[in-house]
C-alpha cells in the first residue's frame, strides 16, 4: 500500500486492494445495515417521539403533551399487575425450561441404543407451528377437555384451567415450555458433550460420586451455555404473544396479561399508540437492562471460556 | 456422564424418558386423531385415544369456510422468500463483517447488533404507521421486508459472522493471490464451505417466518391475505365458540408437512442449531 520505492512518478491506480476491499465491505453490508437502520434505529426513535405525543387516530390528532403518558404510566391500575405477570411468566419459564432442557440433555447423553428417535421426539414440537400446538393445548385444557378427562378416570376432578387465575399462569407458563425446551436441550447436549471426557476419568479414580461429578465438573464446564440459553430464553419470554392471545386473552382479568399483551391491547385494540408507544419504551428498557445484567453476571458465574 | 449401564439402570432410564414424553407427543396425537372426529365425539367421556367414529369431512369444512389453500399459499411463499432473502443478506453481512477490512466495521457491527436488543414487538407501533404512509397495509411486504432487512434477521448475520471467523484464511490468500475479487472469492470458495452454517439459517428462518403471529395480525386485515396462524384462529362459529374438530383438521394440516420434513431430516436440524455460532 505505501510503497513510496517502487516508480515514484508512475501514477497509482485508484483503486488499490485495500480500497476494493473496503468498498466490497460497504457493499456486503450494505442490505443488513440499512435494513435495520430503516426497520429498527428509526422506528426506535419514533417510538420515543410518539410516546410524547397524545394521538387520537379518530378525530386524527397528534398533540405534544411532554412527559404526560409517562405521568399515566406511573398512575395506571394495570400497570402493577402486568409487569407482575410478565415478571412470574419469565421467572417459571426459565426455570421450567432451563431445569427440563438440562434433565432431558443428560438423559440424551447417555450411552442408550435408539436415543436418536427420544431425541427427534423431544424436539419435534419446536418444528411444530405455534398456533397449531397452541390450539391443541387450549383444547386439552378446556373444562371439558382431554386432560381433564383423563384426570377424571383416575377420579380427579381438574380445575378450570385457563380460566382460574392461578392455573391459567401454570399453563401458559407449561405450554411454552413444552413448545421450546427442545432448543435448549440440544444447546445443552452439544456443550455436555464437548466436556472433555478425561475430567470424568480423574474424577472416578478420585472417587468422587456421579452426583459431585456433574455439580464440580459439568456445570461449570457448561455455564457458558447456561448464559447463553438463559439470555435467550428471558429475552425470548418477554416476547411470548401468540399464546397468550389464544389461550386467555390476558385473563382472568389481567392475571396472564403481559406487557406485550398489553402494549398490542392499548395500541391496536383500543388506539391509544401513544401510550402504547410508552409501553414500547417500557419493553425496550426492560430488556436492554435485562441483558446488561446477564452480561455483567457472566464475569463472576461463568466459570470457563474459551 | 457416559458411562457403561447397568441393564436395571437402562429400563429406569427408558421408562423415564417414555414418562418425560407425553407431554411432547400427546398433543399431536391428539390433535391429528380429535381433526377426524365428528363433533359429538369431540369431548366424549372417557376420552378416545383412537376414534370410534370418523367424520373426515372435516377437512373438507377447512376449504368451505376459509380460503384456506390461498392461505396456505401466503404462508408458504412469504416463507420461502423470507428464508431465501435472509441468507443473501445475513451471508453477505456476515462475510464481510468477519473477514473484510474497511473502516469502521466494528462500529456498524455493534450498532447491526442492537437489532438482537430490540425486539420487533418494541417497534411495532412505528412500523405499522411507517407501512401505512407507504400503503402497505394489509399487504404482505411488511412480513417480507422486516424479516429480511430487520431486527429477525441480525442473528443470522451473527451465526454467519461466527461461521466465517473460523474459517481458515489460507484458501482464500491463494485465491487473491490467483486476483480474484472479493465477490468471487466470497461466492466461488467461502459459501460453499458455509453450507452447514446456511442450512441453520434457513431451518431457523424458516420456522420464525411460518410462527409469525403478532404481525400477520396487526398488519393484515381480510382474509385472502391471511397467513396460517392468523387463519388458525377463525374457524368460529356465529356466537364465537371454537369448532375444534374443524380447526384441528386445519392445525394437522398447517403441523404435519414441516413435521415430516423435520423427521426425514432430523440429523440435519439438530446438529445443524447444535454447532453453528451459537456456541461462539
Amino acid at each position: 500500500m505505501t510503497d513510496h520505492s517502487a516508480a515514484p512518478n508512475q501514477k497509482r491506480p485508484f483503486w488499490t486492494i485495500a480500497r476494493k476491499d473496503a468498498a466490497a465491505g460497504f457493499l456486503f453490508i450494505a442490505p443488513q445495515t440499512l435494513g435495520i437502520i430503516t426497520f429498527v434505529l428509526v422506528p426506535l426513535g419514533l417510538v420515543f417521539y410518539y410516546s410524547m405525543h397524545e394521538w387520537n387516530v379518530l378525530a386524527s390528532t397528534f398533540t405534544f403533551v411532554g412527559d404526560a403518558n409517562y405521568q399515566m404510566l406511573l398512575r395506571d391500575p394495570n400497570l402493577p399487575p402486568v409487569l407482575l405477570a410478565s415478571a412470574i411468566f419469565s421467572a417459571g419459564l426459565v426455570v421450567l425450561n432451563l431445569s427440563l432442557a438440562l434433565l432431558l440433555a443428560v438423559l440424551l447423553d447417555q450411552k442408550l441404543k435408539g436415543i436418536v428417535v427420544f431425541r427427534t421426539l423431544f424436539f419435534s414440537p419446536v418444528v411444530v407451528s405455534l398456533v397449531a400446538w397452541t390450539i391443541v393445548w387450549s383444547f386439552l385444557l378446556q373444562a371439558n377437555g382431554g386432560i381433564n378427562g383423563i384426570l377424571a378416570v383416575f377420579g380427579i376432578e381438574g380445575p378450570n384451567w385457563l380460566r382460574t387465575p392461578t392455573t391459567a399462569m401454570i399453563s401458559v407458563v407449561v405450554v411454552q415450555v413444552f413448545k421450546n425446551v427442545g432448543l435448549n436441550m440440544i444447546l445443552f447436549l452439544a456443550a455436555l458433550q464437548g466436556v472433555p471426557k478425561e475430567l470424568y476419568e480423574a474424577a472416578r479414580v478420585d472417587g468422587a460420586s456421579p452426583f459431585k461429578q456433574f455439580r464440580r465438573i459439568t456445570l461449570p464446564m457448561i455455564s457458558p451455555t447456561i448464559l447463553l440459553t438463559s439470555i435467550i430464553t428471558i429475552v425470548g419470554s418477554l416476547q411470548v404473544f401468540a399464546q397468550i392471545a389464544i389461550l386467555t386473552k390476558g385473563g382472568p382479568g389481567v392475571s396472564t396479561t403481559v406487557l406485550v399483551y398489553y402494549l398490542y391491547q392499548q395500541a391496536f385494540q383500543f388506539n391509544f399508540f401513544g401510550y402504547g408507544s410508552t409501553l414500547s419504551i417500557l419493553l425496550f428498557l426492560i430488556v436492554a437492562v435485562l441483558t446488561f445484567i446477564q452480561w455483567q453476571m457472566r464475569k463472576r458465574i461463568v466459570f470457563y471460556e474459551n | 456422564m457416559r458411562t457403561d449401564l447397568s441393564p436395571r439402570l437402562r429400563v429406569a432410564l427408558y421408562g423415564l424418558m417414555c414418562v418425560l414424553l407425553i407431554p411432547f407427543v400427546f398433543p399431536t396425537w391428539w390433535m391429528i386423531t380429535s381433526s377426524v372426529k365428528p363433533i359429538s365425539d369431540i369431548f366424549a367421556f372417557p376420552p378416545d385415544l383412537w376414534p370410534r367414529r370418523f367424520d373426515f369431512s372435516t377437512y373438507q369444512r377447512v376449504f368451505e369456510l376459509q380460503p384456506f389453500a390461498r392461505q396456505y399459499w401466503n404462508s408458504a411463499y412469504i416463507a420461502a422468500i423470507v428464508t431465501a432473502g435472509t441468507m443473501v443478506v445475513s451471508s453477505m453481512a456476515g462475510y464481510a463483517f468477519a473477514r473484510i477490512k474497511f473502516p469502521f466495521s466494528n462500529a456498524i457491527f455493534m450498532i447491526v447488533l442492537l437489532g438482537l436488543l430490540i425486539p420487533s414487538e418494541v417497534t411495532i407501533v412505528p412500523l405499522f404507521q411507517m407501512f401505512l404512509g407507504w400503503g402497505m397495509i394489509n399487504t404482505h411486504w411488511p412480513l417480507i421486508l422486516v424479516p429480511i432487512f430487520g431486527a429477525p434477521s441480525v442473528f443470522a448475520t451473527f451465526v454467519m459472522r461466527q461461521f466465517f471467523i473460523a474459517l481458515p484464511g489460507e484458501l482464500e490468500e491463494a485465491a487473491r493471490v490467483d486476483g480474484l475479487g472479493r465477490f468471487k472469492i466470497f461466492w466461488t470458495i467461502a459459501l460453499p464451505l458455509a453450507k452447514p452454517a446456511l442450512g441453520a439459517v434457513a431451518i431457523f428462518t424458516f420456522l420464525h417466518s411460518w410462527n409469525l403471529y403478532l404481525e400477520p395480525i396487526v398488519f393484515l386485515s381480510s382474509t385472502q391475505m391471511f397467513t396460517l396462524p392468523q387463519a388458525l384462529t377463525q374457524f368460529t362459529d356465529a356466537y364465537g365458540g371454537a369448532m375444534w374438530n374443524i380447526q384441528l383438521a386445519a392445525a394437522t394440516m398447517t403441523a404435519i408437512p414441516v413435521l415430516l420434513v423435520f423427521i426425514v431430516a432430523q440429523k440435519q436440524f439438530v446438529e445443524g442449531l447444535a454447532h453453528t455460532g451459537l456456541k461462539g
